[in-house]
């Protein structure tokens, strides 16, 4: 991938892209994005989707995997509480996404590249802003510490 | 399950410019024919048209293509499009996968970057793909019936609508009497028809319609199941008179202790009272009086002489132990048609509502001035004069930050209406306050003419004050006049304030009930707002009328009719295709740790004690996938979203 980073792992965060992988439920945020496009939204162009039919389906190997593969941060969008479309399924991500956010924390990922957020179908303009306030808080970090991923792609690997 | 003979077809669209303004299509293409398992890569202007499914046909025969890639819009648009043009040149749907460089792309970035994104999407995709499996559709039986929640106009029409075409209706109606607001107007704009004259007979209809149950006084209190399959629990409150057998003859309430009608009216907004058994309105459908027990001396003491009882006679239809009924239906369709409530006018209070007793909302002098309203039609104060002068504040509640920020979209409308009949019945004065007058309607802007040439007076700006005049009960209403450019002073004997519409207080409860979203001011989310107006989210759940936003009657009618004939159509296909992304469990993997057993909300997941391990009923899955990313031994996979699929997206976009 873009080789952004300079040698010892110190970014120029000034033209460092970072590369998010977000994970978007079917019901809700897939959808916010849908409507921020069609409502001509303009955002970070920094993450990529892939979308899953809910919150609760995120198996926390995707979340590793994603680090280790060299993803700057991860973002996973779900419907508000309440609102899961099965009900429930965004409890269980927020369970996952405490115990998975304290692992990658001792691993030296940052707070700030893992997050859960709850977009709902109407909420285009949200969805810009959590894309937009993550881009710029993940770029201010840098790009992942090479030995935190390289951590991450061995617990990751040990499925 | 590895593909290494997957021959993969690319097709990128620049749907016009929408796409290929943005990204390089071109370049695209020329990736896409460069990544590992790719046969052919095109591009086309508007793939979803027939041209362009036809290059995908072409390509899975000529080409021996058995896995198909399109990158264009949202999935949510156009990916039954493509899974049908490949199951039409014979290749399994679900070997289909679109990427979304639309919505999530060049409608949203700009530059190099759009482009680059679309690469690593398409990328993702192929890998993906590679890994998609032909899947069977599972077929389910659509149940015969459809419940509509809430009768007023517009659950009313989709009744009649469905049952007319023979199917069965369940209609669920919250009050004692179906009708709605509607049932509370005098006439109606713009062709001033009687509301009761058109009502009316609709009402009665769904009364002696032989297809449709009615319950009133009633509410959904749980939803369970799905499309096609809709397990429904309603909750029929006690009316403490046994519907079957009360004729409707207002005897018992002739006969009521209480000789003179002494609590509020909640029908006529408290401008009336009523006694303690009552008929909500002369024209109520069903024609079947209620106690309220909370005013009822039997209720209260127990001591009543109970004359109601004996009025009613061998008719013997009043009974005091009535309790309150569950009843369970099935049902193949829902249609929600709660409507909507008016703006409280009291949170603005410089406009003195609940403080000057001259101060009215429209809804109370659209009672006022109803022939069986509380006055009978005259259009008196409270004090019993008639208003010389009348000022109507339009956009009450509406169009504003610190209120409502949308336009309810019929009050400038009933604001003329009202200005007319108070005109009409009093020969009153009538100003009407206005910020812009809206009237794109049929027949609206011709009617604000009219009602300008009566000469009723128009006064464009936002009331900034309502306080009393020179004693007498009368208002001064303080207004900046935009088009004179000058604070006008203008005293009146009545202020009407036209408030807006607005989601019911228990809005959320009742969507979350049924599973479907809302906007972010909280009216029903309809799937899409051009092309699917009238469905949701949820399969088998449609909308009509003003839950899903304000509308007037006729677009109200027009909506309803539309909900019914999508709900007709769900029913008439009598069975149904179920996305088949349900989860299962690899038996010889599972340790029988019976983690997922408890997790699953649809109760789908079962364990077999004899062999130890969990069990899937693959007709109660949804297919959320919660059990799935929870099992422990990674012995639970799902349909269309298996791990392989998943990590080769991840893959895919981080190569
Ligand atoms: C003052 C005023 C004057 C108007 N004048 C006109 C006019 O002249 N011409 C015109 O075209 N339009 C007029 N309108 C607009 C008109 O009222 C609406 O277009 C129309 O009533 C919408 O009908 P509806 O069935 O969607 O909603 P509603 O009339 O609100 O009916 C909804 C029904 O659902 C029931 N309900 C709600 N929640 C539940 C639940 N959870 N379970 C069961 N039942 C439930 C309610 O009790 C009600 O009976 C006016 C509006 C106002 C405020
Ligand atoms: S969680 Fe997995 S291993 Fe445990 S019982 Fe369920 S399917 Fe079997
Ligand atoms: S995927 Fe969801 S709905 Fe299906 S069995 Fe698992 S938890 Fe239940
Ligand atoms: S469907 Fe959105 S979080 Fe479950």
């Amino acid at each position: 991938m873009p080789e952004t980073t300079a040698p010892n792992g110190q970014s120029q965060a000034a033209d460092f892209e970072p590369k998010i992988v977000a994970f978007f439920c079917n019901w809700c945020t897939y959808l916010a994005a849908d409507l921020a496009g069609t409502s001509r939204l303009r955002y970070a162009p920094n993450v990529r989707v892939v979308r899953v039919m809910c919150s609760g389906r995120v198996d926390p190997q995707f979340v590793l995997e994603a680090f280790a593969q060299g993803a700057d941060g991860v973002l996973i969008g779900g419907c508000h509480p309440g609102d899961c479309h099965y009900q429930e399924g965004n409890y269980k991500a927020l369970r996952r996404y405490h115990l998975l956010r304290r692992m990658l924390e001792q691993m030296g990922v940052e707070p700030e590249r893992f997050r859960l957020e709850w977009i709902s179908a109407s909420e285009g303009e949200r969805l810009r802003a959590v894309v937009n306030d993550m881009v710029e808080k993940v770029r201010a970090l840098g790009p992942l510490r090479k030995n935190a991923a390289a951590q991450l792609l061995e617990e990751a690997t040990v499925r | 399950m590895t593909q290494p003979s997957a021959r993969i077809g690319v097709y990128i669209c620049h749907c016009g410019t929408n796409i290929a303004g943005t990204v390089d299509v071109a370049a695209l293409r020329e990736y896409a024919a460069t990544l590992p398992h790719v046969v052919v890569a095109r591009d086309y202007k508007y793939m979803c048209s027939d041209p362009g499914q036809e290059l995908i046909k072409t390509d899975i025969a000529e080409n021996g293509l058995n896995r198909v890639v399109v990158a264009a819009c949202s999935p949510h648009l156009h990916e039954h499009t493509f899974r049908s043009a490949c199951e039409e040149a014979g290749l399994n749907p679900y070997l289909c996968h679109m990427v979304n460089i639309r919505e999530h792309d060049s409608w949203v970035h700009t530059g190099p970057a759009a482009t680059e994104k679309a690469k690593d999407l398409l990328r993702a995709a192929v890998q993906r793909v590679v890994w998609n499996e032909p899947l069977e559709r599972r077929q389910i039986p659509i149940r015969q019936s459809v419940l509509v929640v809430g009768g007023g106009i517009a659950g009313i029409h989709a009744a009649l609508t469905l049952a007319n075409a023979g199917k069965k209706v369940y209609l669920v109606e919250r009050e004692p009497s179906i009708g709605g607001h509607m049932a509370m107007f005098d006439k109606t704009f713009p062709t001033l028809d009687c509301a009761a004259c058109i009502l009316t007979p609709k009402m009665t209809a769904v009364k002696s319609n032989p297809n449709i149950t009615l319950w009133t006084y009633s509410e959904v209190i749980s939803v369970e199941g799905y499309v096609g399959d809709f397990r429904v629990q309603v909750r029929r409150k006690p009316r403490y008179v046994i519907e079957d057998l009360c004729v409707g003859c207002l005897e018992c309430v002739e006969a009521c202790v209480y000789k003179q009608p002494k609590f509020a009216d909640e029908f006529n907004l408290g401008l009336s009272k009523r006694k303690p058994i009552y008929l909500p309105f002369p024209q109520a459908v069903p024609q079947v009086v209620l106690i309220d027990p909370e005013t009822c001396i039997e209720f209260k003491s127990g001591k009543c002489k109970k004359t109601c009882v004996e009025a009613c006679g061998e008719r013997n239809a009043i009974d005091f132990n009535q309790k309150e009924t569950i009843e369970t239906i099935e049902v193949g369709a829902i249609i929600l048609a709660t409507g909507y409530q008016t703006f409280d006018a009291s949170r603005i209070s410089y406009y003195g509502y609940g403080t000057y007793p001259n101060v009215y909302t429209a809804l109370e002098v659209e009672r006022l001035i109803n022939a069986s309203g509380p006055t009978g039609g005259e259009l008196v104060l409270r004090d019993g004069r008639k208003p010389r002068t009348v000022g109507i504040i339009h956009c009450v509640g509406s169009r504003d930050e610190h209120t409502n920020r949308w336009c309810s979209r019929v009050c400038c409308m009933y604001s003329l209406k009202l200005a007319h009949l108070v005109k009409e019945r009093t020969g009153a004065e009538v100003y009407n306050f206005y910020i812009d007058m809206r009237t794109p309607g049929k027949g609206f802007e011709e009617f604000y003419n009219r009602v300008a040439e009566e000469g009723v007076h128009f006064i464009r700006g936002k009331v900034a004050d309502v306080y009393p005049a020179n004693g007498d009960g009368q208002l001064t209403l303080k207004v900046e006049d935009t088009l004179l450019g000058q604070v006008r002073k203008i005293p009146v004997d009545m202020v009407i304030l036209a408030v807006g519409l607005e989601p019911r207080a228990d809005a959320t409860e009742v969507r979350r009930m049924f599973n479907i979203s809302c906007s972010s001011e909280g009216w029903f989310l309809e799937r899409h707002p051009k092309l699917a107006p009238v469905n949701t989210f949820t399969d088998g759940i449609f909308l009509a009328g003003c839950c899903q936003g304000p509308k007037d009657i006729p677009d109200t009618v027009a909506q309803a009719g539309a909900a019914a004939a999508e709900a007709f159509q769900l029913l008439d296909l009598s069975a149904i295709e179920m996305e088949p992304n349900t989860a299962y469990v690899l038996e010889g993997v599972c340790s029988g740790c019976k983690t997922c057993v408890g997790l699953c909300p649809y109760n789908a997941i079962s364990f077999l004690a004899d062999k130890h391990v969990a069990h899937i009923n693959e007709a109660l899955c949804k297919g959320c996938g919660t059990c799935v990313a929870a099992c422990p031994s990674g012995s639970i996979r799902q349909h269309l979203f298996e791990d392989e699929q998943i990590f080769e997206e991840v893959h895919g976009i981080m190569a």
